[in-house]
């Protein structure tokens, strides 16, 4: 750690006198849940401002266990906050002989951001994998650990644009006659992930460029990666 | 700017001086700085450029710095931003490049590994909020593979065809995206050079911080060669139709 008594910088500052260790690279993660899957849909753009940085920068990963961690807000916290998250799945692995189940990973999600509450990872994650009984399960955060099960969640920068949509197609809230309970089948889930995706990408401009969605079953993680607009 | 100010806590305080002592200061922007980075992926490799000024303020205070360093035989580094934590971040490297060496066990620091190496640095020391005032570019060949990232004082990274710095994420990278994007293993080494001075000319045009005396270098299978400084033509006769500029 470096001390040095305040320079007389000939520093071309514009207004601004604080430095702020946070930034946002905007982007836009989702996950439906099913009763027998749960799918991960996240563009793959990464911004910083006005500019582009990359057109394919992927921001979900898959873990060792079969879990999916979606991720947006800082890109250098959700990346070292991924690694943390799989160094720890590993760590359990070598030590009890078998994988951790998602819930377990969850709420160690959760305990590993609280535990930065003093400087958070600006992350608002959402990870999703199978429960116990093989269900689909879906888990979304706040950036201090808070944590919630959910059938559906959209975090990131289209999220205000995504979110009210799945509120209407996935949890069909206030809706006569429609049953809240129903969950979705993956190719109504995977539909509406894609037409979120699209229509976000009209009017956002953090979210564009891929698509790549996760769905997670027993067999597995299918991986697909679409094109959205380069604009 | 102003400096962020921390108080050490009571344990770090010499004995005998009260506890409300001067809290330590941190610099709080970079001092001597280099500008724009600029490198992207073709047929062969990578190649990037930088100038080679080290400005104080809008004094151009050193104006025969080399912002490209050789990290090893297969990955070239670049630099903006402050000169001092450049200088501080190239020992750190040669540390590293030391210490692997007298592991004496064959292996080789591939790119992805430097790359790796250089922003758990930048991240941590983000993260300590005592940040390094830099952004780096790294480019290298790692195992037949192009890799060319991008690691700044925030700890952000990302990959991608064509990556610049600063100014020259405004200026050359759209030229970049015409030019590069989606055909880098279309561009042989002479075009390469040639979209890489059309972008460091308009550079110089516009950046009033960049130097027309710059180094260019590339990495492909053969190693890293940087090259000696050199000058681009320029043009300023457009300048006198630009109304208010000259005549």
């Amino acid at each position: 750690m470096r001390t040095a008594t305040a320079v007389a910088a000939p520093i071309e500052a514009h207004g601004h006198n604080h430095w702020s260790p946070y930034v946002d690279n905007g982007g836009t993660t989702l996950a439906i849940a099913g009763e027998d899957y749960v799918l991960v849909a996240s563009d793959t753009r990464q911004s910083d401002g006005y500019a582009i940085n990359s057109r394919y920068e992927p921001k979900a990963f898959v873990l060792s266990n079969n879990a999916v961690l979606g991720t947006s807000g800082c890109v250098a916290d959700a990346k070292r906050l991924c690694e943390v998250l799989e160094q720890r799945a590993q760590l359990y692995q070598h030590k009890h002989d078998r994988q951790i189940s998602t819930p377990a990973l969850a709420r160690l999600l959760s305990n590993t951001m609280y535990n930065r509450r003093m400087l958070p990872y600006y992350v608002f994650p959402v990870l999703a994998g199978l429960d116990s009984e093989g269900r689909g399960a879906a888990y979304a955060y706040d950036a201090i650990g808070s944590m919630e099960r959910v059938t559906n969640s959209c975090f990131g920068s289209a999220e205000t644009l995504i979110q009210p949509f799945l509120d209407n197609q996935v949890a069909r809230n206030n809706q006569r006659g429609a049953d809240p309970e129903r969950l979705l089948t993956r190719q109504e889930a995977l539909k509406i992930a894609i037409d979120a995706f699209t229509s976000a990408t009209e009017r956002d401009i953090y979210t564009g460029d891929y698509l790549e969605i996760f769905i997670i079953d027993a067999a597995g993680v299918h991986k697909e990666t679409r094109e959205l607009k380069h604009d | 700017m102003d400096p962020v100010t921390l108080e050490l806590p009571h344990t770090l305080q010499r004995p005998g001086h009260a506890v409300a002592q001067e809290p330590m200061t941190r610099p709080a922007g970079p001092i001597v700085t280099g500008t724009s980075v600029v490198a992207f992926k073709y047929r062969d490799g990578i190649i990037m450029a930088a100038d080679c000024l080290a400005s104080y303020g809008s004094l151009a205070r050193f104006r025969s710095e080399n912002r490209l360093f050789k990290v090893n035989e297969t990955t070239l580094l670049g630099a903006a931003g402050d000169m001092g934590d450049f200088q501080y971040m190239k020992h750190k490297l040669e540390d590293v490049m030391t210490h692997e060496y007298d592991m004496d066990d064959g292996q080789r620091l591939g790119t992805k590994s430097v790359y790796k190496c250089l922003s758990n640095i930048m991240y941590g020391r983000r993260t300590a909020i005592n940040p390094l005032w830099n952004a780096y570019v790294v480019g290298g060949v790692d195992g037949g593979e192009r890799v060319l990232g991008y690691v700044d004082l925030y700890g952000t990274t990302y990959t991608a065809d064509a990556v610049a710095t600063g100014f020259g994420k405004q200026i050359a990278i759209p030229m970049l995206r015409r030019r590069v994007e989606g055909r880098a293993d279309e561009i042989s080494e002479e075009e390469a050079v040639a979209i890489l001075d059309d972008c460091m000319r308009v550079l110089f045009y516009r950046d009033c911080r960049a130097l027309n005396k710059l180094r260019r270098a590339k990495v492909t299978a053969q190693g890293v060669e940087i090259s000696e400084p050199y000058s681009l033509e320029t043009n300023w006769t457009y300048a006198e139709s630009i109304v208010g500029y000259g005549a």
